[in-house]
C-alpha cells in the first residue's frame, strides 16, 4: 500500500526552530566537496579583508539545514510522504546577503504548496532563515516530486 | 580547467558572454565527501543494491552535490563567492556514478541579462554528462558594483 501526500498540509507553517551556528568547519568541509576553492571559504583573513566577520559558505551550503527543517514535514507519518518515492524536482536558493561562519540562524519551515500533477504529487516546501535580531538572511525553497503508482 | 579572466563589473558584461567553462570529474568518493559535507546519507547515493530496487541505474550523484559543483566555475571566473543573490535549478536528469573510474560533469556559464537599474547579472548555467543536460533552467543572480 502506498500513501499520497495529504493535502491539508499546504499553507501550514511551523514554529520556528532553535538557533543554528554556522561552523566554519562545515563550510570548509562543504567547499571540499563541492570543489569550491575560492580562501574565502577556508581562510578566515583572506575572509576578514574582504569584509566578511568570517569565513564565507558557498552558495548551496545551506542546504544541509533546510533538509534538517524539512524533516519535521517529511518524515511525519502523517504528511503522508513515502520517502522512497521521493525525487528532488527543484531548488532555489535567495541570499540576502552572504552567510558567514558565526552566523546564528533561526530556520522556519511553510510548506508552500501540494499539488497532483501527472499521477505524481509536487509538494514546494520553503524554510526562511532569520538572524538572532529577526532579520532576513536567505531562503531555501524546495520542490519534491512523490511518484505515484 | 578554463576559465575567463574576472570581470570587475557590470559594466564588463554583455549578454552572451561565456564567463566559465569547466569540467568537474565525480566519482563514488566525490559521493561520500559530499554525503558527509552534507549530511545527506539516502543510500541511492552509496548503495547500489539500494539504488536498483529503487528503479535507479545504480548509484547516483546527489542533485544538490551536482548543483553545488555546477556554480564553482562561475564563483572562480567573478572571484567573489558572495556576489550570488540567488541560484536556482531544476533536475532534470539522474547522473549514475560507476564503482570505479568516474563521470565528467561539463558546464558552461553564460550571461543571460542584465540589469543596470538593480546592479545584477543572470547566469544561465548549462551542465551536462555524455551530452545529456542533467540541470535544467539553472540560473545564478549575481550583484555586481556598476562602474558606469
Amino acid at each position: 500500500m502506498t500513501t499520497t501526500p495529504d493535502p491539508a498540509f499546504a499553507g501550514r507553517t511551523y514554529p520556528a526552530g532553535t538557533a543554528h551556528t554556522v561552523s566554519a568547519a562545515k563550510i570548509a568541509e562543504f567547499a571540499r566537496a563541492t570543489g569550491a576553492t575560492s580562501p574565502l571559504h577556508t581562510d578566515p583573513d583572506a575572509a576578514r579583508r574582504a569584509g566578511h566577520a568570517g569565513v564565507l559558505a558557498p552558495p548551496t551550503f545551506l542546504v544541509s539545514l533546510a533538509q534538517a527543517t524539512e524533516a519535521q514535514y517529511i518524515e511525519d507519518p502523517a504528511s503522508g510522504i513515502d520517502f522512497t518515492r521521493v525525487v528532488h524536482g527543484e531548488e532555489t536558493f535567495t541570499l540576502h546577503r552572504p552567510v558567514v561562519a558565526g552566523d546564528q540562524l533561526v530556520p522556519t519551515l511553510t510548506v508552500e504548496a501540494i499539488r497532483a500533477a501527472g499521477g505524481h504529487t509536487m509538494v514546494t516546501t520553503r524554510v526562511d532563515l532569520a538572524d538572532a535580531a529577526g532579520a532576513e538572511v536567505a531562503a531555501v525553497r524546495s520542490m519534491i516530486v512523490v511518484r505515484g503508482d | 580547467m578554463t576559465t575567463t579572466p574576472a570581470p570587475a563589473d557590470l559594466t564588463a558584461l554583455t549578454v552572451g558572454q561565456e564567463l566559465a567553462r569547466t569540467r568537474h570529474e565525480l566519482t563514488r568518493d566525490t559521493l561520500v565527501r559530499y554525503a558527509g559535507a552534507s549530511g545527506d546519507f539516502n543510500p541511492i547515493h552509496y548503495n547500489d543494491t539500494v539504488a536498483t530496487e529503487a528503479g535507479l541505474p545504480g548509484v547516483i550523484a546527489h542533485g544538490m552535490l551536482t548543483m553545488g559543483t555546477a556554480i564553482t566555475g562561475l564563483l572562480d571566473a567573478i572571484a567573489d563567492p558572495a556576489a550570488v543573490r540567488a541560484y536556482t535549478t531544476r533536475f532534470t536528469h539522474p547522473i549514475p556514478v560507476p564503482a570505479t573510474g568516474s563521470v565528467t560533469l561539463e558546464v558552461v556559464a553564460v550571461v543571460g541579462a542584465l540589469d543596470a537599474e538593480a546592479g545584477t547579472a543572470r547566469v544561465d548555467l548549462t551542465a551536462e554528462v555524455d551530452g545529456t543536460k542533467v540541470l535544467g533552467r539553472a540560473r545564478a543572480t549575481l550583484s555586481l558594483p556598476d562602474a558606469a
